[in-house]
């Protein structure tokens, strides 16, 4: 298939089209309009079915539905309404039900505002909703790894029978660049999900729940959902540039801010500073062994995102004890230059090494 | 190769029509593209515009404030963006529109009466065609063949559009090819 010039979102749509996803439910919010936009248009040609549900709220249970009905489904969203959909994202984690959340992200707290934003990290991470549960979150930083993301969150969801995250931000999501779709899977071929409740013609009901009112097998459920997230380390993954050596300096960025990173690397390897990236892929589970392995090499790690500073924490778990990890961020829907990183990243260049002992 | 552009006028002048152009013209010759709107509350007053990246590798920041070159259709945009053009870059001036001097010295100035030139060939709806063209002929960035052979695949079945746009990039490019040797001093 030749490549096509593809807004973001607009790419998104089209990977869970070609994923064999035919159903879509959702709620509009800017900056990820053009998602529910494309999957209107193109779902009712293939027989699929998009639904502009009331609400969030709404939409995210419909999800609840269709994935127990053994569907692939998905939804999208932006910072706010991915709030509103924690509760479902709590019970389609409990419940094990296999789908996809895509979150645009915008900036907040609150409302906010709908420029791009990073600060939905700990959302995604650590849990939107209550209760001990994980979904895997995946990060892409060019439209046509949002499109390849997408594909495999769908295979990923399904493998692990629980919620699969895609985050981007409003650049990911607005841009335009090529892309081309390398698989295409008919919903005709998808393995059976003997689990899901279609209709017990012939065999035992099956039940889809999350409500476990003995406390012994609620606790064995549990462990049961973190064994699954142990598991999960097995698609861990991380790209780095220019990172093969000793460095000056680190940059650990993801999504967008890792692309912004690659221009200021490049500046700086003009004026002939080791600098190198260091981007995780997959957000939960964070490829931490890998990371160190990068670091370790570093003289100076400088953590840059667009938010106060979330994903930090993540990196000064696996190294604070070993390395300092400084911080540059910009928020509020602010977008850092490749400038004003290169910049932070010379000056920290410019002091001797802090290797705590 | 690696070339940041900023494209900006008022919301329906065809500003982000234009960068989506040069990135389908960049993308069949072979170069990495990246066109990016600006979609945030600036674009809410009535102003627009988009950054198209080109380059012979992966593409990094999808924006920029220091572009390589500028096309600016409104006067709201020569203010916002002839500060930020990099010394030696391109800027290209819709004096239709903009009724001033262009104040820095260390630009490629191509002043383009892009409104007037696409009015005599059919609609002033092409103005930003016209500019793209001097852009074009100016840099020499990317062939103007592709940009019109995209032009062709976008507007397919209209050979009336086709053929006003053809001739609205043509004369733009005869224009921009004129400042081609200021460039080629530098």
């Amino acid at each position: 298939m030749a490549k096509k010039l593809m807004k973001g979102c607009e790419a998104i749509g089209e990977a869970a089209v070609q994923a064999g996803c035919r159903l879509f439910f959702g709620y509009p919010i800017t900056p990820q309009n053009e998602i529910p936009e494309y999957m209107s248009a193109r779902l009712p040609q293939l027989g699929g079915v998009f639904v502009q549900a009331e609400s969030e709220v709404a939409a995210s249970n419909m999800l609840y539905g269709a994935a127990g009905a053994g569907c692939r489904c998905f939804t999208s969203s932006s910072s706010p309404g991915i709030s509103l959909m924690a509760e479902a994202m709590s019970y389609l984690a409990g419940s094990e039900l296999p789908v996809v959340i895509v979150n645009i992200m915008r900036a907040g707290p609150g409302l906010g505002g709908i420029l791009p934003s990073q600060s939905d990290y700990f959302q995604a991470t650590k849990g939107a909703g209550h209760g001990d549960y994980r979904v895997l979150v995946l990060a892409p930083s060019t439209v046509q790894e949002a499109a390849d993301l997408m594909m495999e969150a769908f295979d990923l969801a399904d493998k692990y029978r629980n919620p699969v995250m895609v985050v981007g931000d409003g650049l990911i999501g607005q841009m335009m660049e090529p892309v081309e779709f390398k698989r295409h899977i008919d919903p005709e071929d998808l393995p059976e999900k003997p689990w899901a409740t279609t209709g017990a013609v012939g065999r035992a009901p099956n039940v889809v729940n999350s409500l476990y009112l003995r406390a012994e097998d609620l606790e064995q459920h549990n462990w049961h959902l973190q064994r699954k997230y142990a598991a999960m380390q097995a698609e861990v993954r991380h790209e780095t540039y220019l990172a093969d050596e000793d460095l000056d300096v680190l940059i650990v960025a993801y999504g967008t801010v890792a692309r912004i990173s690659r221009t200021s690397i490049d500046a700086l390897r003009e004026k002939g500073l080791k600098v190198g990236l260091f981007r995780p892929i997959t957000l939960f589970p964070y490829p931490s062994e890998a990371l160190w392995a990068t670091a370790q090499r570093a003289k100076h790690v400088l953590v840059a995102e667009l938010s106060t500073g979330q994903m930090v924490e993540d990196v000064r778990a696996v190294i604070a004890l070993r390395r300092r990890v400084d911080f540059f961020g910009r928020c509020g829907g602010m977008v850092m230059t490749a400038e004003e990183l290169a910049d932070a990243a010379e000056q920290l260049a410019a002091v001797p090494a802090s290797v705590p002992a | 190769m690696h070339s940041e552009l900023i494209m900006a006028g008022f919301g329906g002048q065809g500003v982000l029509l234009i960068g989506k152009l040069l990135a389908y013209a960049g993308m069949k010759a072979g170069l990495e593209v990246t066109w990016m709107p600006a979609y945030g509350p600036e674009m809410r007053g009535g102003t627009c515009n988009c950054t198209v990246v080109l380059s012979d590798r992966q593409v990094g920041s999808p924006v920029t404030n220091r572009p390589h070159g500028a096309i600016v259709l409104n006067l709201q945009s020569i203010d916002k963006f002839e500060p930020l053009v990099r010394p030696g870059g391109i800027l290209v001036v819709n004096t239709s529109l903009i009724n001033r001097d262009v104040g820095r010295t260390d630009l490629i100035v191509v002043p383009v009466p892009a409104n007037q030139i696409a009015k005599d060939a059919g609609s002033a709806k092409a103005a930003n065609v016209v500019a793209l063209g001097a852009f074009l002929g100016a840099s020499g960035l990317v062939d103007p063949q592709l940009v019109k052979n995209v032009l062709a695949e976008t507007f397919a079945g209209r050979p009336k559009i086709v053929e006003l746009n053809d001739v609205c990039l043509t004369r733009g490019v005869d224009i921009g090819r004129t400042f081609a040797p200021a460039l080629a001093a530098r």
